[in-house]
């Protein structure tokens, strides 16, 4: 018992210690995002001489004119907000009918978009981008660097793995649950909207967290959508577009950085179980 | 009868068609435009009437020696990772399933890097690379640690690894810890019972036991590596260069960015999309290998 207890002491100190090293890239960055540049180049590794520092580097981001922080955050919630909500109504909609309605077209329509899921964005990225012009030259409606365009390829890249979660979900729900509320006089969509979608609520949080964090961390659609240096931005796109293009501030690049992660990390934080569950879910079944 | 089946049709087309419209035009579409791209002289140009040239497109990708090496690099890349990763994920998984004290904190903290995206981690971990390790080795006079590990060929590749490790390890961890809490817990005791040693029991019991997680876990590993691209933008941006076969390429330059920039730098539009053509190939190959395996262990148990 004596030596269980001591193995199971080293146990913790190893972890412990390992765990701290994981965490030391975070050690370097929170220090370094609140120090000035000269103490960025003398001691990157010790700890801020004043955390004042922290105030006037914050200013500069919010300040700066080719980060355009404040508004790239903005535009990250609404394209990651509208996004989200077009992805599950829309996903859960179409798996709802798919599931209930057995022919020929449905089960086409469903095995499409599991084969989907096995092809790579690269394979489609080069001719989205010329085909969105091409719509744009035939409707007048722009799709390349505006919001509605960004959420559009969201909904199509997002819907195949959304629809595959919700179709799974909704194949255990008894099918008598719906025939009782037709009998009374319920509509199809009536059945969808009050009584279905109300208990697709834990898969829709799966839905929620998966396509949320792709979406707030994506880099290549967005460049590629809605360019660098364009009026509207993602975080990750004013970031690299910040690194890419003058000398490095990194104690300014720091603080960015920072400011990037804190919204997720805090999310994580919340909701650690759900997220955890829910990513490991998702791309095991996908 | 016959008015209700109109309502289902009616409802039937009307729930599925957002998403239907969205997936034909945003994947379906492209993807066959794509794939007949890359036989024409494709120029990116919208509207363009493209001449059509047969396979020259991927017959010049055979004597393009900096695909040819990227290519290489990815599958080597993609091999080491698979085996770095589902090491370093085991091992962390039987560390947190253990009795310990701060069990929940570490699972959800090495966890946490998979949550925060691939191009911030990477601009993070080339400071460190660049600034914080080089100091540590001026401090502690670790030769190795003072040059950076990005401004050589072949260091900077196992940094990339390192790094894509370190994010993802968390991840695959944790589908090992779920398999991990499957095995019987009576099937332990009654071995240690009969003698059998903590070496023994993880040897006989519980690897057999998980070998389906292993399987997932290299091909979910193997794939996503196969596809990185943002880490790699950020932490090396395929650099520095080195030669191969007498010509200069870009030493972590993986498939992903090479068809990037082969499109975007090089503005080779019907080349790139010929590459992107290929690496969806290798992508259905690994996937049906994966499918493959699945069902013959179905047949196993």
């Amino acid at each position: 018992m004596r030596r269980r207890k001591a193995y199971l002491l080293l146990l913790e100190l190893v972890t412990a210690l390992l765990f701290a090293l994981y965490f030391s890239p975070f050690y370097i960055l929170v220090v370094n995002a609140f120090k000035s540049r000269y103490e960025v180049l003398t001691d990157v590794l010790g700890l801020p001489d004043s955390w004042s520092q922290a105030m006037a580097n914050l200013r500069a981001i919010l300040a700066n004119p080719n980060l355009r922080f404040g508004a790239s955050a903005v535009s990250s919630v609404i394209i990651t907000s509208c996004s989200l909500v077009v992805i599950a109504l829309f996903s859960a909609m179409a798996a709802w009918v798919l599931v209930r309605t057995k022919n020929r077209v449905s089960t086409f329509v469903f095995m499409m978009y599991v084969a989907a899921m096995v092809i790579p964005f690269q394979v489609v990225m080069l001719p989205l981008v010329s085909w969105m012009r091409m719509i744009h030259q035939w409707t007048g409606i722009p799709m390349l660097r505006t919001y509605h365009g960004l959420i559009f390829a969201y909904l199509g890249f997002g819907s195949s793995l959304s629809i595959f979660l919700y179709h799974g979900f909704i194949k255990g729900i008894p099918k008598e649950l719906e025939e009782a509320a037709i009998i009374d006089g319920c509509s199809r969509p009536q059945v969808f909207f009050r009584i279905i979608l109300p208990i697709l609520r834990p898969v829709t949080v799966t839905v929620l967290i998966l396509n949320g964090i792709w979406i707030w961390n994506d880099f290549l659609l967005p460049l590629l959508m809605l360019g660098i240096g364009n009026e509207i931005q993602t975080i990750p796109l004013a970031i690299a577009g910040f690194i890419g293009s003058f000398v490095k501030q990194w104690e300014l690049i720091m603080l960015a950085l920072l400011l990037a992660i804190v919204p997720v990390v805090v999310l994580f934080l919340l909701a650690q179980k759900h997220i955890i569950r829910g990513m490991v879910e998702g791309s095991v079944k996908g | 009868m016959n008015r209700q089946s109109t309502e289902a049709k009616v409802v039937f087309w009307g729930f599925l068609s957002p998403t239907l419209f969205a997936f034909v035009m945003i994947i379906v579409i492209p993807f066959i435009l794509g794939v007949y791209y890359s036989f024409t002289e494709w120029t990116g140009v919208a509207g363009a009437s493209n001449a059509w040239v047969g396979l020259q497109n991927y017959a010049h990708l055979l004597r393009e020696k900096r695909f040819f090496y990227s290519f290489a690099v990815t599958a080597a890349y993609s091999l080491v990772s698979m085996v770095v990763i589902n090491l370093v994920a085991f091992v962390l998984a039987l560390l947190v399933t253990q009795e310990l004290k701060g069990r929940n904190i570490y699972r959800a903290g090495f966890f946490l890097p998979n949550v925060i995206g691939g191009l911030i981690l990477g601009y993070i971990w080339q400071f460190v690379f660049n600034s914080a390790l080089p100091k540590l080795g001026d401090l502690l006079s670790i030769g190795f640690l003072r040059k950076s590990m990005l401004a050589d060929p072949r260091t900077a590749f196992f940094a990339l690894v390192f790094v894509v490790s370190w994010q993802y390890a968390g991840y695959i961890m944790m589908i090992y810890v779920a398999a991990l809490q499957n095995v019987p817990q009576e099937l332990l005791e009654a071995a240690a019972i009969d003698g059998a040693g903590p070496w023994q029991r993880l040897r006989h019991i519980t690897l057999p036991m998980i070998a389906p997680a292993f399987t997932v876990n290299s091909f979910l590993t193997l794939v996503n590596s196969f596809k990185q691209f943002d880490v790699n933008v950020s932490l090396t941006g395929g650099m520095p260069t080195t030669t191969f076969a007498g010509e200069p390429v870009f030493a972590t330059e993986l498939l992903a960015m090479n068809i990037y920039n082969t499109a975007f730098a090089m503005n080779d539009y019907a080349r790139g999309q010929a590459k992107a053509v290929v690496f969806f190939v290798v992508l259905t190959v690994l996937s049906l290998l994966q499918v493959y395996f699945n069902k013959k262990r179905e047949v196993e148990l």
